[in-house]
């Protein structure tokens, strides 16, 4: 079921005629119309039943338009124009061309920015994919209670963002949380988890690592549900069994979950934002800042939208590269 | 295997064998030690969330070296929080459940449409919902600060409603759409036959036929804006209509030294996500298993 979803909607539509079935019988009937047959996809006029069809999508798609389209093109144009607090008093947005990129590039925090959030997102995806699959692999056994505790493990995934960041500040409070309570309890020193530079990325990595288990153990689940019982029971035969069963038949059996898995990965984990403002709010000494902080503090705390766009622009694109992985990974997997 | 069957459709798939018919035979000892161990697997994931239940009822108010269980469980926290945040969490409900609403008002016929009628341009459409979906937040958020600005609906009930059905509104078309797919044809045919009109057969056949599916998404709808933390951050800048996320987030600038105060509030806005999970758990599992979300 892996992906299910995103599978299902790259499928080709059915190729059956159905709703031509559905027309043919409602439209003549409840409008009291002649059914005019093959020729009436000929007609040039729009007929009522085209216009109620048309209904069904149009607040889906003017909303798709307004809440997503939109942001995109106004990002663009708002990263060409000096677009600041002032823009909002006299409405004047003059255009500076590319000068907010250059500003972009020219800031002391967009290298580090763009490491933190490279580090970022590869150092919690491959923490929560290796849990995830572990987790996955232990539950696919079944014993009492399993699909209770599976359930039940998801509950870090739902709470609210900032609910975790709150929880996990106090519990890696450098002199009170419990962590380092805990940890000089056992005779090691304490770590200024969110208070050091050289600590804070990988506090704020663990834990959206916490954060991203139950998806990763969610649709591996999935992945190897599908995986045929059929496979184990002839590997058993030839002596696969424990790891060199995981080896050869559930690693090659899953490549193409773990594929899907890994790009949504990326594509969700490169915007993170709220757990790093909760946290750190990209502190200490600019040690958490990615490109969404980035853009999220030139925009809002600077009130510099123009700049703000701009980084929010280049987030889009790494986005943008990932989808397109993202979507042949995909297709591949439909295909197989 | 009904929670999943709503997302895959149940059609295509068969077991070689029913693992439900393996899970009702009486656990052997071996079984019972994974058990063992799943639970402590579940202790750990879940530690922080009891950390954070036992942290709002510790009397101590100001620091964290409280004791590992609640010995003497004091509820000062709670009182705090709910004079400070009562109306916060108020707020969030009432945004929420609009969200809910506004969220299935718009997908369902979309998915609908997108699932049974004949369209040419339906691939493209799947493709602008998927991509929909990995927009980050903040580029949503930079555009429509100004935008709401022109508009009026910076601090509004209303403008965050808008805003927090982006998180939904995908999801909700993805999800309901797989389900309206099993649906039969002949069905909907049936009624227009006996003179339903397509708007009538939907409201009357449809809808009731994807409950489960709309319970699914409509409690994803409400998970999402209840979680909402960007727009509330961004669309908002005075006292007037202020989301808990919001609230836990100024308590953390300003109020670290009552920390009980703070996680009684945590605790209170994890309590949708808590009590869904419990009680409407095979509707969240659906969800989750088909949503490649968030």
């Amino acid at each position: 079921m892996s992906s299910s979803i995103a599978r299902a909607s790259l499928r080709p539509t059915d190729p059956t005629d159905r709703t031509q079935a559905v027309d043919r019988s409602g439209g003549g009937v409840a409008h009291g119309r002649t059914p005019a047959g093959g020729g009436r996809k000929h007609s040039g006029r729009f007929r009522r039943e085209e216009l109620v069809k048309l209904g069904f999508v149009l607040p889906a798609a003017i909303y798709i338009v307004l809440f997503f389209g939109y942001p995109v093109v106004k990002n663009v144009t708002m990263s060409l124009q000096e677009y600041t607090t002032k823009t909002f008093f006299t409405g004047e947005a003059p255009w500076v061309g590319f000068a907010n990129y250059t500003t972009v590039f020219g800031s002391q925090l967009f290298t580090p920015a763009l490491l933190n959030t490279a580090l970022f997102t590869i150092g919690s995806i491959a923490g929560q994919f290796v849990i995830g699959l572990a987790l996955a692999v232990f539950f696919k056994r079944r014993f009492p209670l399993s699909s209770f505790l599976r359930a039940m493990l998801l509950l870090p995934w739902l709470l609210p963002l900032i609910v975790s960041s709150a929880t996990w500040r106090s519990i890696l409070d450098q002199d009170s949380g419990v962590l380092n309570s805990t940890l000089e309890s056992i005779g090691l020193a304490g770590v200024p988890w969110l208070t050091s530079p050289s600590v804070a990325l990988i506090a704020v990595v663990l834990v959206n690592i916490w954060i991203g288990i139950p998806f990763n153990v969610t649709i591996l689940y999935g992945g190897l549900q599908d995986i045929p019982d059929e496979l184990y029971e002839a590997g058993a035969l030839d002596g696969a069994t424990g790891w060199k069963a995981f080896r050869h038949i559930t690693w090659p059996n899953l490549r193409p979950v773990v594929s899907v898995v890994l790009v949504l990965g990326v594509v969700y984990t490169i915007k993170v934002l709220d757990i790093i403002l909760g946290l750190t709010n990209g502190g200490p000494a600019n040690a958490t800042q990615t490109l969404s902080v980035r853009s999220y503090q030139e925009s809002f705390v600077n009130f510099e939208f123009g700049v703000g766009a701009a980084f929010s622009n280049i987030l889009i694109i790494i986005s943008l590269i990932f989808a397109i992985v993202y979507l042949r990974v995909n297709r591949r997997a439909v295909d197989e | 295997m009904t929670t999943t069957s709503i997302v895959t459709g149940g059609a295509q798939r068969t077991r070689p064998f029913d693992p439900a018919g393996v899970r009702r035979r009486p656990g052997s000892g071996r079984n019972l030690g994974y058990t063992l161990i799943g639970i402590v697997i579940l202790a750990i994931m879940l530690f922080p969330v009891y950390w954070m239940v036992n942290a709002s009822l510790q009397p101590s108010g100001n620091t964290l070296t409280g004791d590992f269980f609640p010995v003497n469980p004091s509820f000062a926290g709670y009182e705090k929080a709910i004079a400070d945040q009562g109306g916060h969490l108020l707020t969030s409900l009432v945004i929420s459940l609009g969200t809910v609403v506004l969220s299935l008002a718009i997908a369902a016929p979309a998915a609908y449409a997108l699932a049974q009628f004949r369209f040419r341009w339906i691939n493209v459409a799947l493709l602008v919902i998927l991509i929909a979906q990995m927009i980050p937040g903040i580029v949503i958020a930079n555009a429509l600060y100004s935008a709401y600005n022109d508009l009026g609906l910076l601090n509004s009930i209303p403008g965050l409603i808008l805003a927090d059905a982006s998180h939904a509104i995908p999801f909700a078309i993805l999800i309901l759409r797989a389900s309206m797919q099993t649906i039969p044809p002949s069905i909907v045919e049936a009624a227009r036959v006996d003179g339903a009109g397509l708007v009538r057969a939907f409201v009357s056949i449809v809808l009731p036929v994807s409950r489960n599916a709309l319970i699914t998404a409509g409690l994803f709808a409400f998970l999402f804006s209840w979680s909402d933390f960007l727009f509330a951050l961004t669309l908002t800048t005075t006292e007037d209509v202020r989301p808990v996320t919001l609230g836990i987030y100024q308590y953390l600038g300003s109020q670290v030294s009552n920390w009980s105060a703070v996680m009684a509030t945590a605790v209170l806005s994890s309590l949708p996500a808590i009590l869904l999970l419990v009680i409407a758990q095979r509707f969240i599992a659906a969800g989750a298993t088909g949503g490649a979300v968030k």
